[in-house]
């Protein structure tokens, strides 16, 4: 009854296109329009914070070694930690705005789990590929919240971190079980299908 | 006279650029997503679903990028194009 890894990956996809679509509109519209509901200002950091919830049970059922356990559990609690720490400022349980670098703090951990976790080189087959440009994607696009952070009525970086994670999105849709990569597969890799 | 045309301009709201933008996120996504399963229909397993489990019938990406859109269009969308004419309104 487990779902195959590269079904858990599309789904989790999906949860990052709706919330890269809130976060571009967010940086559209800015925040003083998108938190005149009080739902709506709640919306991408609970989606955040969900999403680090679920990554527990994937962490748990789908350890097929100790460091992508690690690496499972990493993206878990970065997301919640993110996820939390901007629940917390829009409901005013927190004040500091440094709690805001919580998420590029989780990018840098989620890039580096990536490149820690995946083994193999470059063109080893399409999961291997697609973990070391979800890594460096990730490492590079944190200077997208950072800046943020640093310029908040900017939505050009606001906009630039909401089409990161759409981008993230494309990258994990990519995912599929053993398959080459523009043309190479490692014959260690396993036989190609789907 | 002047009272007239002002109403009129009034009745005849120009959408602003960001209005169109969030009206069209929705839209451009389910678009997407159609695209997609053209492009690689393969990726749609009911169009191909004998044999196949209950994970693989029910998780279709291309599929799930429509849907995605069509949440934020029906959900969040009109919700933030009202908020934004009544905040471009009052300016």
């Amino acid at each position: 009854m487990q779902p195959p890894a590269e079904l858990v990956h599309w789904m989790f996809a999906t949860g990052f296109v709706v919330l890269g679509l809130c976060l571009l509109a967010e940086g559209i519209v800015g925040p003083e329009v998108w938190r005149v509901r009080a739902w709506r200002a709640y919306l991408w950091p609970g989606l955040v914070f969900a999403m680090g919830v679920l990554m527990w049970p994937v962490m748990v059922f789908f350890t097929n070694s100790t460091i992508h356990m690690v690496a499972h559990s990493s993206w878990a609690q970065v997301l919640m930690l993110a996820g939390g720490a901007e629940l917390g400022l829009v409901r005013g349980k927190l004040h500091s705005p440094y709690w805001r670098l919580t998420m590029p703090f989780a990018l840098l951990v989620s890039g580096t789990a990536f490149l820690v976790h995946e083994q193999n080189s470059w063109f080893f087959a399409r999961s291997a590929f697609l973990h070391h440009v979800i890594g460096w994607t990730l490492i590079v696009s944190a200077i997208f919240p950072l800046v943020s952070f640093i310029r908040p009525r900017s939505a050009i970086w606001r906009s630039g971190f909401a089409l990161t994670v759409i981008l993230l999105a494309v990258l994990l849709y990519c995912d599929r079980d053993v398959a080459p990569i523009f043309g190479h597969l490692s014959p260690l890799a396993g036989e190609p299908h789907r | 006279m002047s009272t007239q045309v002002l109403s009129e301009k009034t009745a005849v709201r120009r959408r602003s650029a960001r209005t169109w933008a969030i009206t069209a996120l929705g839209p451009a996504t389910m678009l997407a997503g159609v695209v997609w399963a053209f492009v690689q229909p393969w990726r749609i397993t009911l169009l191909h679903s004998t044999g196949q489990g209950f994970w693989w019938l029910f998780v279709e990406p291309p599929l799930l990028v429509v849907l995605a859109g069509i949440v934020f269009a029906v959900l969040v969308a009109p919700g933030v194009i009202e908020d934004l004419e009544a905040y471009e309104d009052d300016r």
